[in-house]
């Protein structure tokens, strides 16, 4: 499955690691939120980096004393009818200011690219290789947008009164 | 009217071509049928029994002539030659091929139209009062409030997967003519004690399966908050709505399962979190919303002209006046509703030549301004008195002038049987052999307003549990049978009807209406109590004994 960060398709940095696996002490890995929650302080602490793949019917709330030490989060689409994972991806970057990355997993289709980056991912684990492939060009394919988020993509709304002003200033 | 920018018409030419992209993956084989199930459905595209179906949304209810004229065009250029008017102010098409669709949805894109989630799990098209903006009684326009919801609501990054279908409408009226109640979200303009105007936020009503009427959230909300309020009712919906069976997705089941209370509560925290946030409304973003509506230029004129007068001796003139002409705003105009249910027509359905002929008396006599109503009639809503005799003719001369606006015979019906692959039961004969049972306008006058309305199955399209009588359509044994309510409304005093006896078959159901209406004429206390009035008075047991006691 294609990785795609920063707009490119790129080799997976992180290996996921099997709940009943050895976790390396050194490594970029991703895990389980149940494993991770079974001793949070030191794996967020471990040597490598630590990244969490979190379902979408666990509030995230749960990761919060952690964020600054994660890597990674990955959040899930089950389906990609099941848009859970779009709420949980604007509170964690609008709301507590998540730096680190923010990965779609699960059936993660060319038709969601633009959802997903308004909302605040920036690498997606893409189904179909042909959908990786058309992810630049996907990303590009709206220029207007009604609903303010964290992504800092001007609305309508905003242009619209800028436009005014800039108008009544030229006056 | 609401005259799009450029940055409205730049986003929907994007979706036109998002969406051809979609179907040219689909015709390629690229997405799978289950992938592009609802990829179409996002854009008003089911695929029904015999055909695909389209529904293109009317915001609010408002068109101008040049867009009712484009959607004749697509009734003739890319279907058969008809359109069907939706509860919801949509309208719909049956008979449109895949591969032509993104033509239809770029013809209809160049006059500001478009199909944007007409269907599908998210926030469907935002409906209000098809009188908004010249009803004598109220508060202020809801038409601004529905444009900022509408541009809002439309591919909102978070909420375009939701659990289900979710259905904004607002009024501005006392009188409720959008059937707040019945939504997952409602809205009702008002003045609190201060004169302050703002919302009271209604959630949780809907119909279908398990109907419930909304309950109230919020009894005033400010105009400035209308944004962050309703995405914070959507988040807690989005996360904790129910996605485990399908018949329990909608938000009024996780209102009643948590109590209004609670969820109130839940949606209280998440709000005051963003309230003050980018989605606040400042004065400044409302009154360029506003600034971009165009409102007639009325002039000064009679309330009763020359015209009228004259034409007052016409009995027929008479009879359509004092049925389908409404107050207006402005002293010496008046609202027409042009009734889409003739005698044994299907109820909501206009045909090219009566949608471009409408376009053209809009432009005559209506400033280029129609209006389409959840009742499936349409309204011009700026006429002058003294063109209504020769506005009347001309309706009357396009099958558009029956007088049984608000009568027993102007029935809201779904398509039923005859077209959707989800109907149980046919919809639109029952709703022709009833106009046909009640065609003579002096018997219909004489039995006063009683709305009927119509479901094929289940899901209620055609509203059944909020009709006075409500006919609802169920399969046994492979036959079709019906049930009735009775007692039910949509308005201000919305409530869900009462079943009144077991089922009957096809070929009785247009007897039983006859039996409940008659018993209904005996039982009435004053010729002016409205039927649901007499039930509420007496409950449904005198008409179930008059409905069963010989079957």
């Amino acid at each position: 499955m294609p990785l795609v960060k920063n707009g490119k398709i790129l080799g997976d940095a992180f290996v996921h690691v099997a709940d009943d696996a050895e976790i390396p002490g050194d490594g970029a890995i991703l895990i389980s939120s149940t494993r991770f929650l079974g001793d949070p302080e030191t794996l967020s602490r471990r040597t490598g980096k630590t990244g969490v793949i979190w379902p979408n019917n666990r509030d995230v709330d749960d990761l919060v004393p952690y964020l600054d030490r994660l890597a990674v989060i990955g959040l899930v689409f089950p389906t990609f009818r099941d848009g859970r994972a779009y709420s949980q991806a604007r509170l964690l970057r609008e709301r507590y200011s998540y730096r680190g990355e923010l990965r779609a997993t699960g059936q993660v289709l060319r038709d969601q690219f633009v959802f997903m980056l308004r909302a605040g991912f920036d690498a997606f684990e893409v189904k179909k290789e042909s959908d990786a492939e058309a992810f630049a060009l996907t990303a590009k394919r709206y220029s207007v947008f009604y609903q303010p988020t964290g992504d800092g993509r001007i609305t309508a709304l905003h242009r619209r009164m800028q436009q005014r002003h800039s108008e009544s200033a030229g006056q | 009217m609401y005259a799009y920018d450029e940055l409205d018409r730049t986003l929907i030419n994007e979706r036109v071509e998002e969406f051809r992209d979609q179907v040219k993956r689909r015709l390629s084989g690229e997405l799978t049928e289950d992938e592009f199930k609802i990829l179409r459905l996002q854009n008003g595209v089911y695929l029904q029994l015999h055909a695909y179906m389209f529904r293109v949304a009317i915001p609010y209810g408002t068109l101008s002539s040049k867009q009712l004229r484009r959607l004749a065009h697509v009734a003739r250029r890319y279907d058969r030659g008809y359109g069907h008017f939706t509860t919801r102010q949509n309208i719909q098409f049956n008979w449109i091929k895949l591969a032509e669709l993104p033509d239809a949805l770029s013809d209809l894109a160049e006059v500001g139209i478009h199909a944007m989630q007409t269907s599908g799990n998210n926030t469907r098209n935002v409906t209000s009062d098809q009188w908004a903006g010249v009803a004598p009684d109220e508060v202020e326009d809801p038409r601004i409030w529905s444009e900022l919801l509408r541009q809002y609501t439309t591919l909102h990054p978070e909420f375009s997967f939701l659990p289900r279908k979710f259905k904004f409408a607002i009024t501005a009226s006392e009188h409720d003519r959008a059937a707040i109640k019945v939504h997952d979200i409602g809205l009702r303009l008002h003045k609190n004690a201060e004169g302050e105007t703002g919302f009271e936020v209604l959630v949780g009503g809907g119909l279908g399966r398990t109907p419930f009427i909304a309950k109230t959230i919020k009894p005033f909300l400010a105009g400035r908050d209308l944004l962050s309020y309703v995405e914070a009712i959507l988040r807690v919906y989005n996360q904790y709505g129910r996605r485990d069976n399908i018949y329990k997705a909608r938000i009024k089941i996780l209102v009643h399962e948590l109590g209004i209370e609670k969820f109130a509560q839940e949606v209280e925290d998440e709000w005051l979190q963003m309230r003050d946030s980018a989605l606040t409304l400042d004065d400044a973003v409302v009154e360029d919303i506003r600034s971009r509506f165009s409102y007639p230029v009325y002039e000064k004129l009679p309330q009763m002209p020359e015209e009228l007068r004259k034409a007052a001796h016409d009995p027929h003139f008479e009879a359509w006046r004092k049925n389908s002409v409404a107050p207006h705003k402005a002293p010496g105009y008046a609202i027409v509703t042009l009734s889409l249910k003739p005698v044994g027509g299907p109820p909501g359905d206009a045909t090219a030549d009566q949608m471009d002929a409408i376009a053209d008396l809009a432009d005559k006599y209506s400033f280029g301004e129609i209006r389409v109503g959840h009742e499936q009639n349409l309204a011009l809503p700026h006429v002058a008195r003294r063109d209504l005799p020769a506005l009347w003719r001309a309706l009357d001369k396009i099958g558009v002038a029956t007088p049984n606006v608000n009568l027993v015979s102007d029935i809201i019906a779904c398509p039923g049987l005859d077209y959707c692959s989800l109907a149980n039961a046919r919809s639109i004969p029952i709703a022709q052999e009833l106009t046909r049972r009640f065609a003579n306008h002096d018997t219909a006058n004489l039995i006063g307003r009683l709305h009927v309305n119509i479901s094929g199955c289940i899901n209620a399209c055609g509203h059944h549990h909020v009709g006075h009588i409500g006919i609802l359509g169920v399969e046994k044994n492979g036959e079709e049978f019906y049930q009735i309510t009775i007692g039910g409304r949509a308005d201000e005093n919305a409530v869900v009807g009462t079943l009144i006896g077991p089922a009957v078959p096809y070929g009785e159901v247009a007897d039983v209406v006859e039996d409940i209406v008659e018993a209904y004429l005996a039982l009435r206390a004053r010729p002016d109590e409205l039927f649901v009035d007499t039930v509420k008075r007496l409950g449904v047991e005198p008409f179930r004994e008059r409905v069963y006691a010989t079957r």
